[in-house]
C-alpha cells in the first residue's frame, strides 16, 4: 500500500480510530461528507478490516484539533487518500486487538477469531471483546501502512448492500443540515451584498439605521461588508432588503461585458507547454507545419462558458466568539486550510479558532461554503457571546460563488492514410481554477476569502499563478489517454477576466474533454473508421478498451437508429491516472431543437469496488450533471453584475430529460481505489456533442447545446 | 404581534409572527420542523415543499397567516408510529439521494401525487416532479424509489 499523505500527517492510530467501553467504533477522518457517500464507503471498509458490523460504527465530524488534517475534499482523493488511510489504520486496529488478546487470553494468536468485534480462541471457551481491550487506554501506536489486509475473497462486509449514511435522518426530515443547527440565544443574519464586484458602500441611510437599531437589529458595517441579524429570521431577511434598497453604491464603472470568448485569446496570459500532464517552465513551441505524411490535417476551436456550483442550499454557517476563542461551524470542504487562512485574515492565533465540519447541501467544488463561514465569523466577532447563523440567499450564491471558468480549446492534428494520429496539438485557455482559501506566502490566504475584498482594510485580489502540479487547474485532462505519435500542448492561464472564478467538479477536465472527445470524432470521421474502433485503435491501456467496448455494446453502438436520434461516445481516464470513464449516449434533436436524453450506457473501472450503490451513483450522478452544464448552463452578466441571479435565468435539467441509464462497472479486486466522483464530466459532453453530429450533422463546438445554439448552428 | 394558528402533522399551533413571514420560517424556526428547506425563497426550487391538504405546495414565500384553516404535512409527518412510510422507505432503499438537500421536497411531491393517483405512468411521475430541483443528479434514483411503491402497489 502506498504512504499516503494523510498517514504522514497523522501517523497516530488515536487520532484514526476509538473503541468505546460499549463497543462502539468511531472513526476519524479528514475527509468530509458532501453527499458522495465517503462515510459510507469508509465505515464499509473499517468495518471490514475490523470485523465489527457496520452499524456499531460511527463517523466523526470533522474538527480541527482533533480529526487528522487531510487538506481540502477534493479532486476525488478521499477514497485513495482517506480510504487508504483508514484501511490501513482498521488493519492495524485489528493485528494490534489480537496480540493483546493473545496476551490476555494466555494463547497463541494463530488460535484467535473474530467475529463483531469479539475476539475468542477456538482452543478455549473464553473470550475478550475490543473494547474491554482497548477502551480505556487507547491504542498508542502508529499506523502501520504496510499491516496485512484482508483478501478481497474473505470479504463479508464489502460488497454487500447498505443504506447510506445520513439518509434516514434526510428522508424523515430530521436536524442534518448546518442550515436545521439551534442553539440558545441564536441570531439569525444576512449580508447586504454590493449590486456587483465593484461597486462599494458608500453610506447608508441614517434614519433605516437607526430605526433598525431601535428594533433590535444588530448592523455590522466593515467598509463595504455590511450585515444585519436579528433573532427572528425573516425580520433579518426584510431589514437586509431595506439595507440595501436604500443604501448608496459607488458602481466604479461596473464589469466588463466584452465578449469572453474574444479575451480568453487577446487578454495577457501565461502560456506554459504540457508534458505528461506536467506544465513546464519553458517556452510554447509554436505549431509546426502538419508532417510531410499527412493525409488530412484538421483544426477546430470549442469552448465552455462560466459554470456556476448552483448548490440548492444556499451556504451558511454559525459563528460564535467568546473571549478569544472563535468557534465556526459551516460546510467548508477544508476545515484546516479555512481555519488557517481565517487566522491570518483576522489576525487570531490559530488555537484559538475551531472550524467543525457540518453537511451542506452539495456543493462540487468550491462554493459559498467557505465566504459564508468567514461572513458569519465577522458578524460574530462584533456580537460577542451569540451565536451567528448566517444564510445566503439564493441571489448571494447565484451571483457570489466563485464560478468555474470560461474556456477555450484549440485543436489541430494530422492523420496518416492509416487513420494515425501523428501529430496533435491542444492549446486550453481559462481563468484560474486555484482560489480555495489555502494559506500561501505574501497573504494569499485571505486574499481568497471574499469578504476580506470588501472590509475597510481591504485586501486586494490575488493575480493567480499556474498551477503546475500533474494534470490540475485549466490543465487537467489536457494530455489525452491516447496513444498519439507526437502531442503539442500547452495550458494558456488568462488573466484580467471578468468573473471570480474557482474550483469546480473536474476543473479543466470538462471542457478538455469535451474538446478532446469532440475532436477525436472529427478526425474518425475524416479517416473514415468508425468512433469506437478509431479510438481503440489508439488506446493501449486494456482497462481503457474494457470500459469503452463496455459502453458500446451496452448501448447497442452500431444498431440501427431511428431518424432524428444518434448515437455518441466519448471516453476518458480521470487526470489519466484515476477512475476510467465511458459514456454512450441515444438522443434526439426534437423539431424544437432541444435535445431529448433517450437512453445512457455507463461504464466504469475504479479499481476495487467498495460501496457498488454508492460508486453506481457517482457515475449516474456525475453523467446527469454535466449533462445539465452541457445542455442549459451559462452564466450570464453585463455592466450592471451577474444577470443569471435565479433559476430561471440559470435554468439547469429537470425531470422532462432524464433517460435511462445502465452502469457497467468493472469491479477489480486487488487494484486499488480509484476516485470516481468526476470520472464522467468530460466524456459526458462529449458523448452528447458526437450523438447532436450524428442526429443533425451539426457539429456544434460551444456549449450549451440550447435550442437558440442548435437553431444558429442550422443557418450557419 | 399577532396569532396565527395552524394545523401540522395532525396537531394544532399557535404562533405569533409577522402575518407575512413564510410558512416555511414558521415551520423551521418556531415549530421545529425543519425538514422543509430553504432553497431558494423564489418558489422556484421545490425544497421548500409540504403538503398542504393534500398538495404539493411550496412554502417559501406565501405567508404563513394563508394556511390557516389547512391541513399541513410536512416530511415529518410522513412517518407513522416511527414506521417510514412506503415512498419514504423505497427512497432509502434506493439510495435515491446525494447530499439530500431536496429529498424532502421530492418525497413530498410524490407523496401528493401517489395520493391522487395510485398507480401514475412515467410521464405523469415526471410532470409531478418538474418543478423540483436537483443538482446532484439523483433524478434517477428518486424516479426508481417512486417506481418501487407504484409497482409494489403500497
Amino acid at each position: 500500500m502506498p504512504h499516503s499523505a494523510s498517514l504522514k500527517k497523522s501517523p497516530r492510530l488515536d487520532k484514526w480510530i476509538s473503541i468505546a467501553g460499549n463497543g462502539r467504533v468511531l472513526i476519524h477522518t479528514g475527509k468530509v461528507d458532501i453527499g458522495q457517500r465517503i462515510s459510507t464507503a469508509l465505515a464499509l471498509i473499517a468495518a471490514e478490516e475490523l470485523d465489527v458490523d457496520i452499524s456499531r460504527i460511527d463517523i466523526a465530524r470533522t474538527e480541527t484539533g482533533i480529526d487528522p488534517d487531510e487538506g481540502i475534499t477534493s479532486g476525488s482523493n478521499s477514497m485513495e487518500e482517506a480510504g487508504n488511510a483508514v484501511r490501513a489504520a482498521a488493519a492495524t486496529a485489528r493485528r494490534h486487538l489480537l496480540s493483546l488478546a493473545a496476551d490476555a487470553l494466555g494463547v497463541d494468536v494463530s488460535t484467535l477469531e473474530i467475529s463483531n468485534g469479539l475476539i475468542q480462541s477456538r482452543n478455549t471457551n473464553r473470550a475478550i471483546t475490543y473494547a474491554e481491550l482497548i477502551a480505556d487506554k487507547g491504542f498508542e501506536i502508529d499506523v502501520d501502512p504496510e499491516a496485512p489486509l484482508k483478501e478481497p475473497k474473505s470479504y463479508g462486509i464489502i460488497g454487500k448492500p447498505v443504506v447510506t449514511r445520513g439518509l434516514k435522518e434526510i428522508v424523515t426530515g430530521q436536524p442534518y443540515f448546518v442550515q436545521d443547527m439551534k442553539m440558545p440565544g441564536m441570531l439569525h443574519a444576512r449580508i447586504v451584498r454590493p449590486p456587483h464586484y465593484k461597486a462599494r458602500l458608500t453610506g447608508l441611510d441614517p434614519t433605516v439605521e437607526s430605526r433598525l437599531a431601535e428594533g433590535g437589529f444588530e448592523i455590522v458595517q466593515d467598509g463595504s461588508f455590511l450585515a444585519v441579524s436579528c433573532a427572528d429570521e425573516f425580520a433579518a431577511v426584510k431589514a437586509a432588503q431595506k439595507l440595501f434598497e436604500t443604501s448608496d453604491w459607488d458602481l466604479g464603472g461596473g464589469l466588463e461585458s466584452q465578449d469572453v470568448y474574444k479575451r480568453l485569446t487577446a487578454n495577457e496570459r501565461l502560456s506554459l507547454p504540457v508534458v505528461e500532464g506536467v506544465p513546464q517552465k519553458k517556452a510554447v513551441e509554436p505549431l509546426g507545419p502538419p508532417p510531410t505524411n499527412a493525409k488530412a490535417t484538421l483544426s477546430a476551436r470549442y469552448e465552455k462558458p462560466y459554470l456556476m456550483h448552483g448548490s440548492i442550499g444556499p451556504s451558511a454557517a454559525i459563528a460564535l466568539a467568546e473571549g478569544d476563542k472563535l468557534k465556526v461551524w459551516c460546510h467548508s470542504q477544508g476545515v484546516y486550510v479555512l481555519r488557517a487562512s481565517l487566522a491570518e485574515a483576522l489576525g487570531m492565533e490559530i488555537e484559538n479558532l475551531f472550524i467543525v465540519h457540518v453537511p451542506g447541501s452539495g456543493c462540487y467544488g468550491h462554493n459559498g461554503a467557505d465566504d459564508a463561514a468567514v461572513d458569519a465569523a465577522l458578524i460574530a466577532l462584533k456580537l460577542p457571546g451569540r451565536p451567528i447563523l448566517l444564510k445566503w440567499t439564493r441571489e448571494d450564491e447565484h451571483a457570489w460563488e466563485p464560478y468555474a471558468s470560461c474556456m477555450a480549446m484549440d485543436l489541430t492534428a494530422s492523420i496518416d492514410s492509416d487513420g494515425k494520429v501523428i501529430a496533435w496539438s491542444q492549446d486550453t485557455y481559462s481563468d484560474t481554477f486555484g482560489m480555495r482559501p489555502r494559506p500561501e506566502a505574501g497573504g494569499a490566504g485571505p486574499a481568497r476569502l471574499l469578504p476580506m475584498q470588501y472590509r475597510k482594510d481591504a485586501v486586494k485580489p490575488l493575480v493567480p499563478q499556474p498551477n503546475m502540479s500533474r494534470h490540475s487547474g485549466l490543465h487537467r485532462n489536457l494530455d489525452p489517454l491516447y496513444c498519439f505519435e507526437s502531442k503539442r500542448l500547452t495550458k494558456n492561464l488568462v488573466r484580467n477576466l471578468p468573473l471570480r472564478t474557482s474550483a469546480l467538479r473536474t476543473l479543466g477536465a470538462f471542457a478538455n474533454v469535451f474538446a478532446i472527445e469532440s475532436f477525436v470524432d472529427e478526425l474518425a470521421e475524416e479517416s473514415g473508421i468508425d468512433p469506437v474502433a478509431f479510438r481503440l485503435k489508439h488506446l493501449k491501456d486494456q482497462r481503457a478498451k474494457d470500459v469503452l467496448q463496455a459502453a458500446a455494446d451496452k448501448l447497442g453502438w452500431g444498431s440501427d437508429v431511428s431518424d432524428g436520434r444518434g448515437h455518441g461516445i466519448a471516453f476518458a481516464q480521470y487526470k489519466n491516472i484515476q477512475a476510467y470513464a465511458a459514456v454512450a449516449v441515444e438522443l434526439e434533436v426534437n423539431d424544437k431543437a432541444e435535445v431529448i436524453l433517450h437512453r445512457v450506457a455507463l461504464a466504469g473501472d475504479a479499481g476495487q469496488i467498495v460501496d457498488q450503490a454508492g460508486l453506481t451513483a457517482q457515475y449516474e450522478g456525475g453523467f446527469l450533471q454535466a449533462a445539465s452544464w452541457t445542455l442549459y448552463e451559462e452564466v450570464t452578466f453585463d455592466q450592471t453584475g451577474i444577470t443569471s441571479r435565479d433559476w430561471e435565468s440559470y435554468p439547469i435539467l429537470r425531470f422532462d430529460n432524464i433517460p435511462e441509464i445502465d452502469t457497467v462497472l468493472i469491479n477489480r479486486p486487488n487494484e486499488r481505489f480509484l476516485g470516481a466522483g468526476e470520472a464522467v464530466s468530460g466524456p459526458t459532453a462529449g458523448a452528447i456533442s458526437n450523438a447532436i453530429y450524428m442526429a443533425t450533422g451539426l457539429r456544434l463546438r460551444r456549449l450549451p447545446f440550447t435550442p437558440d445554439m442548435i437553431r444558429a448552428a442550422a443557418l450557419q | 404581534m399577532p396569532k396565527i394558528s395552524l394545523k401540522v402533522n395532525g396537531k394544532n399551533f399557535t404562533v405569533e409572527c409577522d402575518p407575512a413571514t413564510p410558512l416555511l420560517y414558521v415551520l423551521r424556526n418556531q415549530l421545529d420542523l425543519v425538514g422543509a428547506k430553504l432553497g431558494c425563497g423564489l418558489e422556484q426550487c421545490g425544497a421548500c415543499a409540504v403538503l398542504v391538504d393534500g398538495e404539493d405546495a411550496l412554502t417559501c414565500v406565501r405567508a404563513a397567516s394563508e394556511f390557516e384553516g389547512t391541513e399541513i404535512t410536512t416530511v415529518e409527518g410522513l412517518a407513522e408510529g416511527g414506521r417510514l412510510s412506503p415512498l419514504q422507505q423505497a427512497f432509502l432503499e434506493e439510495g435515491a439521494a446525494q447530499c439530500g438537500y431536496c429529498t424532502a421536497g421530492l418525497v413530498v411531491a410524490a407523496t401528493a401525487l401517489l395520493e391522487k393517483n395510485s398507480k401514475p405512468d412515467p410521464g405523469e411521475i415526471r410532470d409531478a416532479l418538474q418543478e423540483h430541483l436537483c443538482r446532484c443528479g439523483s433524478h434517477l434514483r428518486v424516479l426508481k424509489a417512486i417506481d418501487r411503491v407504484v409497482d409494489g402497489g403500497a
